[in-house]
């Protein structure tokens, strides 16, 4: 299947179709995270309507979530992203190494985060079925999580890749869409962060 | 590009290719029509036991429960195994061709997107042999009673359920992100969005609805299946939970459901008046961009799905209005095809008669829509009849139709075969009689009160009830020429040429069937607006030798 189409910017470099769909990974990339932004949106308003609408919100024998540990959490994720905006000014300019180290401190920053909140999970006092507060709480932090640890395969996979030789000679998305993703994690947390450790009143 | 050259007529691979994981998007069309066809033999028996139960006002052919999970099923497969998947094939064989395009964006995810459907498919016919039996909570699934699981048992009918409709979502974000990265990415030269046939316009818009409302459904099934399986209170008042909230998320993609089953159907509309009126489409850039109306619209509408379920008074009225703004965009449309219609030459062919008979309920079900839209009478006959009714007029009156007549228009393009005329006549006349004679009985038995999702009823209902129940053993009978005409004339139907309807449009610039990569290296540009019919306007460059060029390859043939 050889196509090569004149109204794409790349297509008249390359005939395969393989490199051809590549260029449109971005683009369909993109469209999947404004898709995956509304799940959250739906879980945001969710926890807004219950908590605004609940009579005891928190179970009994809660006082309220401990802020300190998650905002050290906070400050961590945001600072990752950070380091993958300079990874990717790095690689742009042709440092690959560079671009590894930060990449790699990107990665380190993500795990930080997932072990802070794993540390936070193991020392609450309420669990998934305690009421709407737990199950609410559970569910959006684990469901950011997931995406955090989604994000730090991707990059692990990125990292990998960058060792091919070659692999850049086509242009790379992968990276792009890896950053963005993270980016978009980042954004999601702060949200979040809001939403369940500052908004506590009741 | 001064002659378009194709592959000298290659020989036809093998038939098996349907049976494999392929990932040319002709292919997986055709996958996609015949397993929802599939499909909707089961749903339509599921709808011939729920006839032949309320054809007696007596419950006397299935046990109560029995009926809750049929008609629980049939809902749900007619829309998740059926009607979407139908029309992901429709998107699958037209929108590559009609831009040009060699194949879909992303080959492979298309093709997951695709052998998942057969897979929650499989699941959700398996509920009806797990201890409890399906899921009986009709298809909205609201809790209170879809969190009940009175049997324990890890693995019950709606645990099931929920499975499959995730995975539905989840195929169906596949296909949207691909059905949008095509349409934004693979154009052929020339072609600029306004240049665009209208089929590619109401995909897009559809697409995008996709895109932003099954997440909301999606995360809103994931808190459900958690208050079923691991006990959490999100929609639980006893834990603080909130069942109302549930309607929330579901309407939130379930209304907006709606415009993206019936806005590729106006997309076939659009396209199909034009060439059997053989005028130009009216209103081309209104009947455009009226589809992203509708998709603004449709979704902040979801509300009035809920006019009953104790939602502040403010809120009714303001999704009451959104509600009724929506007839406009909508009547746009119907004008335009008016228009187009208007002093045109027509020809009354299958495919053009399903358009008529579809436009015809489509416009029927517009007028209940907006009688539904009004607080009060949504309140007096809300859950009964009238709804059902109502929206068996959208979707089988009008959508189903329109599907119909887009499988006929093509059949020929893709199979490279003609179906027959005769028997697609027959198949509409039992259609359009059988949709009108089952769905119209409904309209006065809800005003008179009778609920839905009932399997006894007051004897007073009996007459309209023994109309409708005709109507739908009518519909029943007329899959039979439908099924027949594809099966024979794909086997022994005369050979199609590339142009059988005379229509203008990129997909009528390729061989029938199309070769794998449709244009291949010799994509035409496009120098004009489609449905340039009586205007002796090409649609493309060089369009006189590329036509010599099929015409001759037809004659060497």
């Amino acid at each position: 299947m050889t196509t090569a189409l004149p109204s794409s910017p790349q297509g008249h470099g390359h005939a395969h179709g393989e490199a051809e769909h590549e260029n449109h990974s971005l683009t369909g990339f993109i469209i999947f995270l404004c898709s995956e932004s509304v799940i959250f949106l739906a879980f945001f308003s969710g926890f807004a309507l219950l908590k605004t609408s609940a009579i005891n919100w928190l179970p009994a024998g809660v006082e309220g979530l401990e802020w300190r540990m998650p905002l050290l959490n906070t400050v961590v994720l945001v600072s990752s992203s950070g380091t993958i905006w300079l990874a990717e000014i790095l690689k742009a300019r042709g440092s690959l190494w560079g671009f590894r180290v930060l990449w790699l401190l990107t990665m380190a920053l993500g795990a930080y985060f997932l072990y802070g909140q794993a540390v936070e999970w193991s020392g609450l006092s309420f669990g998934f079925t305690s009421g709407v507060f737990g199950g609410t709480f559970y569910l959006l932090t684990g469901f950011h999580g997931l995406h955090v640890a989604t994000g730090v395969l991707l990059m692990t996979l990125m990292l990998i890749k960058s060792f091919i030789p070659g692999n850049y000679d086509r242009g790379e998305q992968g990276v792009q869409a890896t950053s963005l993703f993270w980016h978009f994690v980042d954004v999601i947390w702060i949200i979040l962060f809001v939403l369940i450790y500052v908004w506590q009143r009741h | 590009m001064t002659s378009a050259t194709f592959p000298a007529s290659e020989p036809q691979p093998s038939w098996t290719r349907y049976f494999s994981f392929n990932t040319d998007a002709k292919v997986i069309g055709i996958q996609y029509i015949v397993v929802s066809f599939f499909f909707f033999l089961i749903g339509g028996l599921l709808a011939m036991i729920i006839r032949g139960e309320l054809i007696t006002p007596e419950a006397d052919l299935v046990d109560r429960t029995v009926y809750n999970g049929i008609y629980t099923m049939h809902g749900t497969i007619m829309l998740f195994l059926f009607i979407f998947p139908v029309l992901n094939g429709l998107n699958n064989l037209l929108i590559p061709t009609m831009i040009g395009a060699p194949d879909m964006a992303f080959p492979r995810l298309n093709a997951v997107a695709f052998w998942l459907v057969p897979i929650f498919g499989g699941l959700l016919i398996a509920s009806f042999f797990v201890p409890g039996g399906p899921a009986y909570s009709g298809w909205w699934s609201y809790p209170p009673v879809s969190i009940q699981n009175p049997l324990g048992h890890l693995v019950s009918g709606q645990g099931l359920w929920l499975t499959a409709v995730a995975l539905s979502g989840v195929s169906s974000i596949m296909g949207a992100v691909n059905f949008v990265t095509t349409i934004i990415r693979m154009r052929a030269p020339g072609m600029g969005l306004f240049r665009m046939p209208v089929f590619c316009w109401t995909a897009l818009a559809a697409q995008s609805l996709q895109l932003i409302g099954l997440p909301a459904l999606t995360g809103g099934a994931v808190m459900l299946l958690f208050d079923l399986v691991a006990g959490t209170s999100f929609y639980r008042p006893e834990g603080g939970g909130d069942p109302v909230l549930y309607q929330h998320f579901f309407w939130f993609y379930s209304h907006p459901a709606v415009y993206v089953i019936i806005l590729p159907v106006f997309g076939v509309f659009s396209e199909l008046f034009p060439v059997y009126s053989r005028k130009p489409l009216f209103g081309y850039v209104y009947v455009a961009l009226a589809s992203f109306i509708i998709v603004g619209l449709g979704l902040v509408v979801w509300v009035h799905h809920m006019f009953p379920s104790g939602v502040a008074q403010w809120m009714r009225n303001l999704f009451m209005v959104t509600t009724m703004l929506i007839a406009v965009p909508t009547g746009v449309k119907v004008f335009a095809w008016l228009g187009t219609l208007w002093r045109g030459k027509l020809r009354l062919t299958t495919p053009m008669l399903f358009c008529l008979g579809g436009l015809f309920n489509f416009v029927f079900a517009g007028i209940t829509g907006i009688m539904l839209a009004t607080v009060p009478v949504d309140i007096h006959v809300s859950n009964t009849y009238f709804v059902v009714g109502h929206f068996h007029y959208v979707i089988y009156g009008a959508a189903v139709m329109g599907v119909f007549a887009a499988i006929y228009h093509w059949f020929p393009k893709f199979i490279g075969r003609m179906p027959y005329e005769g028997l697609g006549k027959l198949h509409f006349l039992l259609t359009f009689v059988g949709a009108n004679l089952n769905f119209l009985p409904m309209h006065p038995l809800g005003l008179m009160g009778m609920p839905r999702r009932v399997s006894s009823y007051d004897p007073e209902f009996a007459f309209w009830n023994v109309m409708a129940s005709l109507g739908a053993f009518l519909l029943g009978v007329s899959i039979i020429p439908f099924l027949l005409n594809m099966v024979s004339s794909w086997v022994r139907g005369p050979k199609a040429t590339h142009n059988p309807w005379n229509a203008i449009g990129l997909e009528w610039l390729l061989p029938s069937p199309p070769p794998e990569d449709n244009f291949g290296e010799h994509v035409p540009t496009v120098i004009s607006r489609p449905y340039g019919y009586g205007t002796g306007e090409p649609l493309v460059e060089n369009q006189e030798a590329i036509e010599r060029a099929l015409t001759l390859q037809e004659a060497r043939a």
